[in-house]
């Protein structure tokens, strides 16, 4: 299949095709060839480097997969911390009380607006100063609380989009059965909700776990990252290190972005739920900060 | 109340905090519509680059490239950006490629999105024309799906500018750095959390605003 915006290349354009594909072939070989050259020069390519990911396990046991497990147990103890937080927050921006509304509104647009990195700063010192909790271990609630409070809010978005998203007869039936309005939001509207937002929720799960390397760097919690500088102290393989766990993420990532895309597709052919399945890109989409949420269209009916 | 701001320069590390949005703004718009172009391309190559690249970057943490820019490309392959000597503009340099490299892939990406809104009709009306790929794509396609963007560049922009604290972990002095002094060395923490708060939202709120309604208004109307 061709794309829509040139012709089927006829002979000229194929040769021109070559040429450009040559060129750029060309280009990327420089840099990677720049890049071997100065990593060898510098000693980065010796097998020294590298070898101690395969013939010595106390990199796993002791640098990777100890790191790994934190980077996965502050995203999922955030996911789970976030999630009611952000469906309640969710629920709450729909009410029909003004005075619910607003308030959660404001509290979400707030969080929303703020880099997560300045809230990890600012939950780290609060515990610091005003609890007593163990140094060993606040760390790892600062990461945590930072992203339940930036996620919780993004989150928030999300729950009210899916529930925004379903067709008003949903309410409108429930209303005709005699629910109260808190029965059609836990009995109906609720349920279909997260089966759409599930996608979407798995997708959130890769931005939490992008941000946890935010509290290896700043806030001293062991996590994949921070094995970077401990392993490579020890081995002096600092782009080896790097090259590593940036793989790791990649791999991490992307099983959690297949598995999101899957769900998705399970999701639509499920059909369980009248709503539309919210999708990653509808998610970036809800990162926007205003008054006016981007609900897909359907916020302005 | 506010004694303890002596001796701090708030607002010359928002400052910087504005440069670097700005700079790494216009780097990944340019390198962004790059890509997107690169992953439409006629080229098979260019679209399998494109494609690794923008998969790639996004599955890795900002924080994980910005400190490759000061430990790997600086230090170990000598990338010093024309500031060998001065480190506080080197790191700020690095900090502006690293980000670049890594909202480019979000530009790309919304633009591609912004790429399949224009109507098939436009692109084969361009083709009859007589019109070659680089043509459709400059005169016809990027036109109109930029219109249609503006809603999803402001989000990465917004973004953007709130992943420029990440810059703090390679010492580029801008305000989460500052803010992570401050509540070192100071005791109102509660206050000084506030005020970097604040000059976030003052930042965020009005870029999400503005570009909203900019969005509205150049919208393609069909």
């Amino acid at each position: 299949m061709t794309s829509v915006l040139y012709d089927t290349p006829g002979p000229r354009a194929k040769a021109r095709n070559i040429v450009y594909t040559v060129v750029f072939l060309a280009a990327l070989i420089a840099v990677g060839w720049w890049a071997i050259a100065v990593m060898a020069d510098k000693g980065q390519l010796d097998a020294a480097k590298w070898k101690p990911f395969v013939s010595d396990s106390r990199v796993w046991t002791t640098y990777l997969l100890p790191a790994l497990g934190n980077t996965l147990k502050a995203a999922a103890l955030a996911l789970v911390l976030a999630l009611p937080l952000g469906a309640v927050f969710g629920v709450a921006r729909l009410s029909d009380h003004r005075w619910v509304r607003g308030p959660a509104a404001a509290v979400v647009e707030f969080f929303r607006a703020i880099p997560v990195l300045i809230l990890m700063l600012f939950s780290n010192e609060f515990y610091a100063t005003f609890t007593d909790i163990s140094s060993d271990v606040r760390p790892l609630y600062a990461v945590v609380t930072g992203l339940v409070l930036y996620n919780a809010s993004v989150l928030a978005e999300v729950v009210r989009a899916g529930i925004l998203s379903l067709p008003k007869g949903q309410t409108e039936a429930a209303q005709a059965i005699g629910l109260r309005k808190g029965q059609t939001m836990t009995n109906i509207l609720l349920p279909q909700a997260v089966t759409a937002m599930l996608p979407a929720i798995v997708s959130q799960l890769v931005v939490i776990v992008k941000d946890t390397a935010l509290g290896g760097a700043m806030v001293g919690y062991a996590e994949l990252l921070r094995s970077v500088r401990t392993m490579s102290g020890f081995y002096a393989n600092i782009i080896p290190s790097f090259i590593v766990v940036a793989v790791m993420y990649v791999v991490l990532n992307f099983l959690l972005t297949s598995f999101a895309a899957w769900l998705g597709g399970r999701v639509q052919r499920g059909r369980r739920s009248s709503g539309k399945v919210l999708t990653a890109e509808q998610l970036e989409e809800l990162e926007s900060v205003g008054p006016e949420p981007v609900t897909d269209g359907k916020s302005d009916g | 109340m506010f004694d303890f701001l002596e001796g701090y320069d708030l607002l010359g590390a928002f400052w910087v905090t504005v440069q670097l949005t700005v700079y790494s703004a216009v780097g990944s718009l340019i390198w962004g519509t790059l890509l997107a172009g690169m992953r439409v391309s006629p080229v098979p190559l260019m679209r399998g680059f494109g494609s690794a690249y923008v998969n790639v970057v996004r599955n890795i943490p900002l924080t994980i490239i910005i400190l490759f820019t000061a430990m790997g490309l600086a230090d170990t392959f000598g990338v010093t950006m024309g500031a060998a000597d001065d480190v506080k503009t080197r790191v700020f340099r690095l900090a502006v490629l690293g980000l670049v490299a890594y909202h480019a892939a979000f530009v790309c990406e919304a633009l591609r999105s912004g790429i399949n809104t224009v109507p098939v009709g436009q692109a084969e009306a361009a083709r009859s024309l007589g019109l070659r790929f680089t043509q459709v794509l400059t005169l016809v396609i990027l036109p109109q799906a930029f219109r249609s963007v503006v809603g999803p560049m402001a989000n990465v922009l917004i973004a953007l500018t709130k992943n420029t604290t990440v810059a703090a972990v390679i010492g580029v002095s801008e305000a989460a750095l500052l803010m992570s002094e401050m509540i070192e060395n100071e005791a109102e923490l509660l206050l000084i959390s506030a005020i970097f708060a604040f000059g976030f939202v003052c930042l965020t709120l009005p870029t999400g605003l503005i570009l909203g309604w900019v969005s509205k208004r150049v919208a393609v109307k069909r």
